[in-house]
């Protein structure tokens, strides 16, 4: 444990382009090195306590409230535990359908939001490059067919979501064992009508993501962290982001779980509270709480899945494990690369299913005898993304526990955010280019504790460095203009 | 003597025959003339409560459900300081409740959220009450959430008037007013009201809910997607609506 009282503390606050509020904190020794780093959510939510009282049904309605950018997610994930309380385990061969299109279209927009909108300024830029450039405007100006080509990603997999959910954000999809609404002819005709060109757009994607890894070697080891890896698989051990079981290995690719019915979630993962963040820190009951922290999300998925059932991104993965020389790749900024993998997965995986007959079938319900208890696990852009609701006999929520993607990623976030601290904190200079290696260190995991708003770099931001003694040695302030000023 | 040709009142200029007996609600209605209302159904007893209804009687404010219309009537209602009065009034019933839109089952199906677009409201204007009440979901076919509950009475009246039943009332005053059922315990279990009754589904906004139902209808077929608020034959529409629930 640190003495604290000879350490000097270094706040980041608020973290930018991410969405939400978060701040850094480095504590370090008189030698400079890092002794502890901490990524903080100072954010609280509340909606597991807020929705108990609420009847079960309007459940996927009120927490897909919780995200801007991955409702769908959280409505999907509440849905099938909903379709559990009214006693169905298994819908209709087009509801299941449908609600894969909807996810598959979810994952896409935020994946390309992410990339193109929030990281790849620092990608294709370097992080200590001029800041008034390091933005999506910039981009815009240097990379102008490109950053349209992300924009339009993005455009398709809201346009797939309105049409299945009727609004391209916060719709109305699901009912308890199913779908509200069949997919017409026409609204599949208009959609298999683009899938051409963003499948294009996709491999572009993967391929530019693939380049900017392989071109820049002084990167691998930029946050890298030989973690856990948590995510959901397929039945043949093949990607999968909306059933499947879960699967747990180590950084050495040896398994620590597999195929685990993710009803029983809580006899695997335990969360531990922390008193300095509203973020918990989850880990796997098997490693214990010092060793079982593991990371979620496209790495993670792209880690531990045996193959990708579509042919591009199976062709993408080779790749990327081969990067990884054919074990599992830990470099943190490989989530980008694993992200857009997804993406070209995503955009095969909607030509596949819009092409499918069952796609406009109108059996859309099923019913059930009603449970006290439902589990819903989603694979959401972020990572694991599991929903727990129990309810009273009157229908109303007794208990809700929601684990969300990020929270999965806390203690990795930290543990990349000392990395980077460590490799490129250089005496007492701050500068803005060391204040933004530490960003990009968090927004290679697109952290959905930024749920409300993107703020684009333009909210204000505070680094501070103080003595050993106490007193203030530098301070730079970024105003909301952008602008950085040295204000001691 | 002959009551039913020659009378007539004038709405915005508009001359509107009328019946003795009638409201200037009935007779604009009959008129195809949109007066915005929400504790006022035809067929049932005018309540005068919410007063969106109000219009100007010979240059004197009245609840057009409630004052009877009379000869030579010259009345107000369609102009821009009646309908921002009719704003404040919405609004103020938005912040006294919890009408969380975005997440309740009754949206796109809810007068009081149709209105608010009908009048350009925005926002609350007024700060928010969020006032503490009691979920009803004891019984075992609707749920009674108060949260969103207007006081309107539809379902006070619709259950002694039309289902021969006493399932609810008003208790309480002032900022303390709320819905009660009329049972030993106080739960809509033990009260006799019954999926079919007319009770079960008047309620304009979303504090009467058919239980385990609710989001069946997608964005674009709902009440509102497809029809103005102002069309005035809308109550047989919005019945029609909710009673697909009991198939």
């Amino acid at each position: 444990m640190s003495n604290n009282e000879n350490l000097r503390r270094i706040a980041v606050d608020p973290v930018t382009r991410v969405e939400g509020h978060g701040k850094i904190t480095l504590l370090l020794d008189e030698a400079n090195h890092v002794r502890e780093a901490r990524f903080h959510i100072v954010e609280f939510r509340g909606f597991e306590k807020f929705i108990q009282g609420r009847p079960y049904w309007e459940v996927p309605y009120f927490v897909q409230r919780l995200c801007g950018i991955c409702p769908v997610s959280h409505h999907l994930a509440a849905a099938k535990a909903v379709d559990q309380l009214v006693g169905v385990d298994e819908l209709t061969p087009t509801s299941t359908k449908l609600r894969k299109l909807l996810h598959f279209g979810q994952t896409m927009q935020s994946h390309a939001l992410h990339f193109f909108h929030l990281s790849s300024p620092d990608l294709l830029f370097g992080f200590g490059s001029n800041l008034e450039h390091r933005n999506i405007i910039g981009v815009i100006e240097d990379f102008p067919d490109l950053a349209l080509k992300g924009v339009r990603l993005r455009k398709y997999g809201q346009q797939v979501i309105e049409v299945i959910s009727g609004k391209r954000i916060h719709g109305a999809a699901t009912v308890p064992g199913g779908m509200n609404k069949a997919l017409t002819i026409e609204e599949r005709d208009r959609l298999l009508a683009d899938i051409n060109d963003v499948l294009t757009w996709a491999q572009e994607a993967v391929d530019l993501n693939e380049k900017i890894h392989t071109s820049h070697p002084e990167n691998h080891g930029f946050g890298r962290l030989n973690s856990n890896y948590l995510s959901m698989v397929g039945d043949k051990g093949e990607l999968e982001l909306y059933h499947g079981g879960l699967r747990a290995n180590k950084s050495d690719g040896s398994s620590i779980f597999d195929q685990f019915d993710y009803r029983g979630y809580y006899n695997i993962i335990r969360e531990e509270v922390r008193s300095w963040s509203y973020m918990k820190f989850p880990y796997l009951t098997e490693l214990g709480r010092d060793d079982g922290w593991y990371r979620v999300g496209p790495l993670a998925r792209i880690n531990n899945c045996d193959y990708i059932a579509t042919p591009l991104a199976e062709a993408a993965r080779k790749s990327f494990k081969a990067f990884g020389n054919g074990g599992f790749v830990h470099d943190t900024l490989a989530y980008h690369w694993a992200r857009m993998i997804e993406v070209l997965h995503c955009a095969e995986a909607i030509r596949d299913l819009l092409l499918d007959p069952e796609i406009l079938g109108t059996d859309l319900v099923m019913k059930g005898e009603k449970r006290e208890e439902g589990v819903g696990v989603i694979e959401a852009p972020r990572g694991t993304l599991f929903h727990h609701y129990k309810v009273n006999e009157d229908g109303t929520i007794k208990k809700a526990n929601l684990i969300v993607s990020t929270t999965s990623n806390n203690q990795a976030m930290n543990e990349s955010v000392r990395s980077v601290a460590n490799e490129y904190l250089d005496g007492n200079e701050i500068t803005e280019g060391l204040l933004n290696h530490l960003e990009v260190a968090i927004r290679a995991y697109d952290p959905c504790l930024s749920c409300a708003t993107h703020a684009l770099g333009k909210m204000p931001l505070e680094v501070e460095l103080i003595g050993a003694d106490g007193e203030a040695v530098d301070r730079i302030e970024k105003a909301s203009s952008g602008a950085i000023n040295r204000t001691l | 003597m002959n009551n039913n040709a020659d009378k007539i009142i004038k709405i915005d200029g508009v001359d509107v025959p009328f019946k003795d007996g009638q409201t200037i609600m009935d007779a604009a209605l009959a008129a195809d003339i949109y007066i915005p209302h929400l504790c006022h159904k035809p067929g049932l007893s005018p309540h005068g409560s919410c007063k969106l209804c109000t219009v100007d009687v010979n240059g004197r404010p009245a609840s057009s459900c409630t004052m009877p219309a009379s000869e030579g009537q010259e009345i107000a209602n369609n102009t821009p300081a009646l309908n921002e009065v009719r704003k404040s009034i919405t609004q103020m019933l938005f912040i006294e409740g919890n009408h969380l839109c975005p997440s309740c089952e009754k949206t796109g199906d809810c007068t009081l959220q149709a209105i608010g677009y009908h009048l350009g409201m925005l926002d609350g204007h007024f700060p928010q009450f969020y006032p503490r009440r009691e979920v009803d979901a004891s019984h075992g076919s609707l749920v009674l959430d108060r949260d969103r509950c207007i006081m309107c009475e539809l379902c006070v009246r619709a259950s002694r008037e039309c289902d021969g039943k006493n399932v609810f009332t008003i208790s309480g005053r002032g900022t303390n007013r709320h819905l009660i059922v009329n049972s030993d315990s106080g739960k809509l279990v033990d009260s006799d009201i019954e999926l079919e009754d007319m009770a079960a589904h008047i309620c304009p906004v979303g504090a009467i809910l058919i239980k385990d139902h609710g989001y069946e209808v997608p964005i674009g077929r709902r009440t509102f997607d497809i029809h103005s608020v102002a069309e005035t034959d809308l109550d047989d529409v919005i019945l029609t609506k909710v009673r697909h629930h009991d198939e």
